[in-house]
């Protein structure tokens, strides 16, 4: 390694953080600029405006729990996957390959297979009514329905979602050597005391990016909800599009964007501390 | 309390063949190395007896019960792993404490047993630390301090000081059969390094290409190797062999005349490079010196003998000049005799 040209990293480091501080801190600037200001004056209205709204309520509730709801089965979907596809010897590649296919599709186009899925003329009535189940068509998605359509988006989520969880586990799951699971089965681990006291323990720093990730990308749901529910399932992600797009209010649109980030950053914090990493402990 | 009987064990990996009936019986409390280059199959030997891979055919009997088909916990056995495989989230404590755990032994116990395994190697002071902060010996002891703690009735072990530097290798082995003798578990050993198997081991069985080429004592592999793979595997520098032609059952060497156990044709001389004497020239085998390489406790000289190359040790009061030509005496009692065709000595009575 030559020392003589110590700026050559920063050289090579710096379109990069141009680049961000121009596409990323700029722009989040404005926005909490935008979000706590009325007329070029610092004010609360907006956020007044957003708190006040029927449906912020509602929006932050269903964005609660869809992610509630969705997280932690992604997590124990893909730890299962990982573990299944980890004691296989041939095909692995093929099964990780079809696994990652909901990946390589938009969410908005994820959202319309669903939709073509649930929709009153969708397979799953007519797979219910070819059955004799139901006797004529059944609307899943209204807000009328609203277990049945929170449980749709779920779906419809957990399916689009899971692969880059399971991704990263699988990541976390080739890092363990098998030797410690070979030595722990000597000693008279069975397979579940295994996974729970050697696996998980091992696998915590991709558990964390998992869980990091995955909750943020939750709290930003959108184009699946809006393709199956529209604002029969109002989310935070939802009111700001409409504040934006329909209201041509960009100070409340922001607010909620502000709204977002401060979620999706107490979440991350809380999961540094919970799912705490100690390098100390790894191998 | 636990011999061990391994009985024509054979392993396939698809088309390939990585042991070919392999049989060795091992006493209660003898510690035993499965020594041989890398890739021979000891890795997967081991790995069949501990119940880690499951043999394609063939049987292991541990304490004269057969354990083909028993999960690994079920044949009182304990491992430890070339990379040491100690566990890098627990303390050392817990992770001595592991196997006893699994046997939901009470704390009382576990604590006793843990203090008794870290007292043999030495490693109470780090009981609370964990294994990362380690260096590679103390994490080393840690691994078998784990496997002793549950007692077992057999203890493999898997290269388990490869992983060290030189110095340290040294010092673990001699501590190992210390510890080892200590304990009287019967242990099964797996080592390419044949100072290792020599040192510590009550028999060696060589492994050559999946099968199980010479068991005994070291002296005996040293002395009277079973082939020339064994003589050639075992001792530093490694045996010389010496093609000579054969007439009416003797072979001559300068001087010397030796009775051989062929009548004519070719016979191969199996020497020991630190069993020939200096002479003059004409004596005994002549060696052309290439190299002569006084290493402080002997002489080493690299050349050639009859054309063909050699290695030998003189005692370190010689001097011997590069490309000087020496004669050697050989002693009758340490020389083997091989088959050229086949490889294999004849036996030694000869
Ligand atoms: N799981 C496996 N699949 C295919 N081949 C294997 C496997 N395990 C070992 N082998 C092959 O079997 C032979 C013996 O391996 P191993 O027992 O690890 O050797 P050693 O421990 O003596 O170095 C090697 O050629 C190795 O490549
Ligand atoms: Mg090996």
């Amino acid at each position: 390694m030559t020392q003589s040209k110590p700026w050559i990293p920063y050289a090579l480091i710096l379109p990069s953080v141009v680049f961000l501080g121009l596409l990323f801190v700029v722009p989040l600037v404005q926005t909490l600029w935008l979000a706590v200001s009325d007329n070029g004056t610092p004010s609360l209205a907006n956020m007044t405006t957003m708190v006040t709204d029927l449906h912020f309520g509602r929006s932050v509730l269903n964005t609660f729990l869809l992610t509630l709801a969705v997280v932690p089965v992604q997590i124990v979907m893909a730890l299962t996957m990982g573990s299944m596809v980890a004691k296989m010897n041939g095909g692995r590649e093929t099964i990780l390959w079809i696994w990652t296919i909901p990946l390589g599709i938009s969410d908005l186009a994820a959202g319309m297979v669903w939709l073509s899925i649930l929709q009153n003329t969708g397979y799953l009535n007519s797979i219910l009514f070819g059955l004799g189940i139901i006797e004529r068509q059944t609307a899943w998605l209204t807000y009328q329905t609203p277990v049945a359509l929170f449980i749709g988006i779920a779906i419809a989520e957990i399916w689009r979602g899971t692969a880059i969880v399971m991704i990263i586990i699988v990541a976390g799951l080739n890092q363990v050597p098998k030797e410690f699971k070979e030595a722990a089965e000597i000693f008279g681990a069975s397979p579940w005391t295994r996974f729970t006291r050697i696996t998980l323990p091992l696998i915590r720093p991709a558990l964390q990016s998992a869980l990091i990730l995955r909750t943020v990308l939750a709290f930003e749901v959108f184009a699946v909800v809006y393709a199956l529910g529209g604002r029969n399932f109002p989310v935070l992600v939802g009111e700001a599009y409409n504040w934006q797009n329909q209201n041509q209010n960009y100070g409340v649109a922001a607010a909620y964007a502000v709204l977002i980030m401060v979620i999706s950053l107490a979440a991350t914090l809380v999961y540094l501390k919970a799912v705490k990493v100690d390098p100390e402990r790894l191998p | 309390m636990a011999n061990i009987v391994i009985d024509n064990i054979k392993k396939s990996f698809g088309a390939f063949q990585a042991l070919k009936g392999v049989s060795l019986t091992i006493n209660d409390g003898e510690f035993v190395s499965l020594l041989g280059p890398s890739g021979c199959g000891k890795t997967t030997l081991l790995r069949i007896i501990a119940g880690l891979e499951t043999s394609t055919s063939g049987d292991v009997r541990i304490g004269e019960k057969s354990v083909i088909g028993l999960l690994p916990k079920d044949r009182g056995l304990a491992m430890v792993f070339q990379n040491y495989a100690v566990f890098p989230h627990m303390t050392v404590y817990e992770n001595v404490a592991f196997g006893l755990r699994m046997q939901k032994a009470d704390d009382a116990r576990v604590k006793k047993q843990v203090e008794k395994a870290a007292g043999l190697l030495h490693i109470e002071p780090y009981l609370d630390r964990y294994p990362n902060k380690l260096s590679g010996g103390q994490r080393q002891r840690v691994a078998v301090a784990r496997a002793l703690a549950v007692e077992p009735g057999v203890l493999l072990m898997d290269e388990p000081l490869s992983n060290l530097d030189a110095l340290l290798r040294l010092e673990m082995r001699t501590e190992l059969k210390t510890v080892l003798q200590e304990a009287g578990t019967t242990t099964i050993y797996v080592t390419h390094d044949q100072t290792e198997a020599m040192g510590l081991s009550d028999r060696i069985a060589v492994v050559h290409d999946g099968r199980i080429e010479q068991v005994g004592t070291p002296v005996e592999v040293y002395n009277n190797p079973a082939t020339r793979f064994v003589g050639g595997f075992i001792g530093n520098p490694p045996m010389n062999f010496i093609t000579m032609p054969v007439t009416g059952g003797q072979v001559t060497a300068g001087a010397q005349q030796f009775a051989v156990p062929a009548q004519g044709g070719d016979i191969v001389l199996g020497l020991r490079g630190e069993t020939v004497e200096r002479a003059p020239t004409g004596h005994g085998l002549d060696m052309h010196v290439r190299v002569a390489e006084p290493m402080g406790s002997h002489l080493l000289l690299t050349g050639s003998i009859l054309g063909q190359p050699a290695r030998v040790i003189l005692p370190a009061t010689e001097t011997v000049k590069n490309g000087e030509t020496v004669g050697l005496t050989l002693d009758p009692r340490r020389l083997t005799w091989l088959s050229p065709e086949s490889g294999v000595s004849y036996p030694a009575a000869a």
